[in-house]
């Protein structure tokens, strides 16, 4: 793997091709905001926090840090008064559905985030897709998954996997960011409703 | 019918067909296009061929169900030829005497003439209405004549005799060099030019074994029905279109990609490509060229968000279909990670006419970065609404008041929606605005496919909402300013309309706009704030209105417009 060079924050950084801008980043101690990425899945680019400025070959344009592949003479910031007008929509947005969550409060503190600017939703879930996401890109099993689409859209559990293999797994729980409400309710609710067949043995 | 081996034969297939052709012989012909059988097009086809079984005149008379000849409004349309008398609102009671005063007769039957809105004057003829003789019907114009399900209709007017030109005379370089040189864009928004599309996908810099061509022809903008109509109209050209596209690219397989609720639209494809294959126009060796193509019909899952080039080719491979960032273009690594070229059927109708025509020919028709013509749906309160085609360069104005007649009932225009719920609104002030690409995205509007005319009794918040409405449901709902953010813009626009909206609303929903046109993952996410935008930036006073008065306007939010008894 070849080495590239390149600027964040005025900060000159060397990182391995194949890297993306937030991996670069965290090699140089700068943090990015971010919520749906995590080091063991793909880059999901859903939560935007981690949109940065990048300037490339002239051009600037806002894109996810998370995801974007380093290249030679890349210009990245992290910081801008429109970025930080981002941030802060993003996160009282999702305050609205988590406004207990250690980890948007955390944010919400450094981007000076209301969270209640918007109306309370019913549904804690932020829609990061880790569970999802770990689920079948780690276990391979894909027990939970999201149904439905557009404002409606939720995470699920398939009732006959989950009786099976999510009583003794639920390491999705401690990826969640707003604590796995949502997921033990839904996964309460699969549990609940999956055939007897599937959890005991007829008599 | 014999496989056609040579390009040459084309023409001697042309004449034979037209020499059973009497051009003599009246031939009565009936759109059958999707708006003219809802509207009873097909009692009206039953009635004529019964009345002409009853009256022994089949030696004497044809008919032929045909593409969408344009003026929906007034459907079922019929044209007699070869005078080319225009009947409309034809019903089945009206067909006897049709055959024994028009056909037989030879007068001409008033009640069932064009009416001028304003006017009162009547028109016999297509070319003397008004919504027909305003537009340049290049790529619709033969709808009227041909039966979409008839590769004979097509060949007799000229059809694949481009195809052939190119397989006789072209090689693939000098077919993307004259897309290029017709200054050809693409139709779905963009506008990205066709030829550079075509010479990346030619010249990918990946090795690749296979190259794909898809046709979007996944219309899901509400109200607009350009697309499908289009392609449910004249299949074959579009057809024609891919087919050259491939032999320029070097794609061996070719997708249509197409909604299942387009019933008819999905047929009339797969009847088309079905004679293509018979003709020799697809499969093996084509025209003897050595030329292999297939093309599939890939039907998608429903969902307006499949548009989004990255959400369609994952829903063509069988996942599921939502936007994905990528760095990689689609001509690089596109569908199954093959070089790809995704355009719009309404590109590949152009082809084989700029073929036929002349890249130079075609660059003298519309603006300077704008070239040719553009087919839009044109519907909501015009006198006339339907399918129509415009010379690039044509005002907003002249689409609405010359070619859609105007506004019904003497009531006024209030605004022009372009680009469906990517797209926004033009106000009075703004009518002057050419179709354009650059001109219309300056304004903050998209290239879509659908016009829709909204008169002095629309809320213009009312309609905002039902766009966020539609995109609520639509959007896949993965990254959050696309999903909360119009959540909570619905919910602002339910309290205004509701008469709950306080002072601050109108600057939260431009927030919420401002931050989602910036940071959503795709197209589909940074439109959705777009009339949202418009109807803030053209029609403020509506919003104060409804929160400050407590007051609609239009009298539409019924919260808001109750009338109060002392």
């Amino acid at each position: 793997m070849g080495k590239v060079s390149l600027t964040i924050d005025n900060i000159k950084v060397e990182a391995e091709e194949g890297m993306t801008v937030v991996e670069a980043a965290y090699s140089a101690g700068i943090v990015i905001p971010t919520l749906c990425h995590h080091e063991k899945l793909k880059p999901y680019t859903a939560c935007r926090l981690c949109l940065v400025e990048i300037e490339s070959r002239g051009r600037v344009n806002l894109d996810t840090a998370c995801s974007y592949p380093v290249k030679e003479n890349l210009v990245v910031r992290t910081n801008s008064a429109e970025i930080t007008e981002i941030r802060r929509t993003l996160l009282e947005l999702m305050l609205s559905h988590a406004p207990e969550s250690r980890e948007l409060q955390d944010y919400a503190k450094e981007y000076g985030a209301n969270k209640d600017r918007f109306a309370k939703e019913a549904s804690f879930c932020i829609h990061c897709a880790l569970c999802v996401r770990y689920c079948n890109e780690v276990k391979g099993l894909n027990a939970v998954h999201f149904i439905k689409s557009g404002v409606r859209r939720e995470i699920a559990f398939d009732p006959e996997l989950a009786s099976r293999e999510c009583w003794r797994c639920r390491e999705c729980f401690e990826l969640c960011p707003t604590e796995a409400l949502q997921a033990a309710y839904v996964l309460t609710e699969a549990l609940a409703s999956a055939a007897p067949s599937f959890t005991q043995e007829p008599d | 019918m014999l496989r056609i081996g040579s390009p040459e034969e084309i023409e001697k297939v042309r004449r034979e067909i037209l020499s059973r052709i009497d051009p003599g012989k009246t031939c009565i012909s009936l759109c059958t296009g999707s708006a003219c059988l809802a509207a009873g097009a097909g009692e009206v086809m039953a009635a004529f061929k019964e009345e002409i079984k009853k009256q022994g005149l089949d030696a004497v008379l044809d008919t032929k169900g045909t593409g969408c000849p344009g003026l929906c409004e007034k459907g079922p349309v019929v044209v007699i030829y070869p005078e080319e008398i225009c009947y409309l609102q034809v019903k089945a009671e009206d067909v006897p005497e049709i055959i024994s005063r028009t056909v037989i007769g030879k007068t001409v039957i008033d009640r069932l003439l064009y009416t001028d809105a304003h006017t009162g004057k009547k028109a016999i003829y297509e070319y003397e209405i008004p919504f027909y003789n305003k537009q340049l019907r290049l790529l619709i114009g033969d709808n009227s004549k041909i039966d979409p399900r008839s590769i004979e209709d097509y060949l007799a007017l000229g059809g694949y005799a481009a195809l052939a030109k190119v397989l006789q005379t072209m090689s693939p370089e000098q077919v993307i060099a004259e897309i290029k040189q017709s200054g050809l864009r693409g139709r779905s928004g963009s506008g990205f030019l066709a030829g550079r599309k075509w010479d990346f996908c030619r010249n990918a810099h990946v090795e690749a074994d296979i190259k794909y061509i898809i046709c979007n022809c996944h219309e899901g903008d509400p109200g607009a029905f350009a697309d499908r109509r289009m392609m449910e109209g004249n299949p074959h050209n579009v057809l024609e279109g891919m087919i050259i596209g491939s032999y320029a690219i070097g794609a061996r397989e070719a997708y249509v990609f197409v909604g299942d609720e387009f019933a008819r639209t999905v047929e009339n494809i797969r009847i088309a490509i079905g004679q293509a294959e018979e003709y020799g126009f697809l499969g093996e060796n084509i025209l003897g060229s050595g030329f292999d193509l297939t093309v599939k019909v890939s039907i998608d899952g429903g969902g307006y968000v499949l548009g989004e080039s990255t959400a369609l080719m994952a829903s063509m491979e069988g996942r599921i279909g939502e936007p994905r960032t990528k760095y990689d273009h689609a001509t690089d690594r596109g569908l199954w990670a093959k070089p790809t070229v995704l355009n719009n059927l309404q590109t590949w109708a152009n082809v084989p006419l700029i073929i036929k025509q002349g890249a130079d020919w075609f660059g003298n028709i519309g603006t300077e970065n704008s070239k040719g013509t553009r087919v839009f749906s044109l519907s909501g309160k015009t006198n006339y609404s339907g399918l129509i085609e415009v010379p690039m360069g044509m005002t907003l104005r002249e689409i609405v008041f010359d070619i859609g007649g105007g506004i019904p009932e003497g009531k006024s225009f209030k605004a022009l929606q372009v680009g469906g719920p990517l797209g926004g609104f033009v106000p009075e002030g703004m009518l002057d605005l050419p179709v354009d690409y650059e001109a219309l995205n300056e304004a903050g509007l998209a290239m879509g496919p659908g016009l829709i005319v909204a008169d002095e009794q629309t809320c213009m918040v009312d309609m905002v909402k039902y766009y966020l409405t539609f995109l609520a449901r639509e959007s896949c709902g993965k990254c959050t300013p696309c999903r909360d953010g119009i959540r909570h813009m619905l919910k602002i626009l339910h309290k205004i309309t509701e008469g709950r909206g306080k002072n601050d609303d109108t600057a939260l929903l431009e927030l919420l706009a401002r931050v989602q046109k910036k940071a959503a993952l795709c197209a589909l996410g940074q439109g959705a704030a777009g009339p949202l935008l418009s109807s803030l930036e053209h029609f403020r006073d509506e919003y104060a209105a409804h929160v400050e008065q407590k007051r609609c306007p239009a009298g539409v939010c019924k919260a808001l417009s109750l009338v109060r008894t002392e």
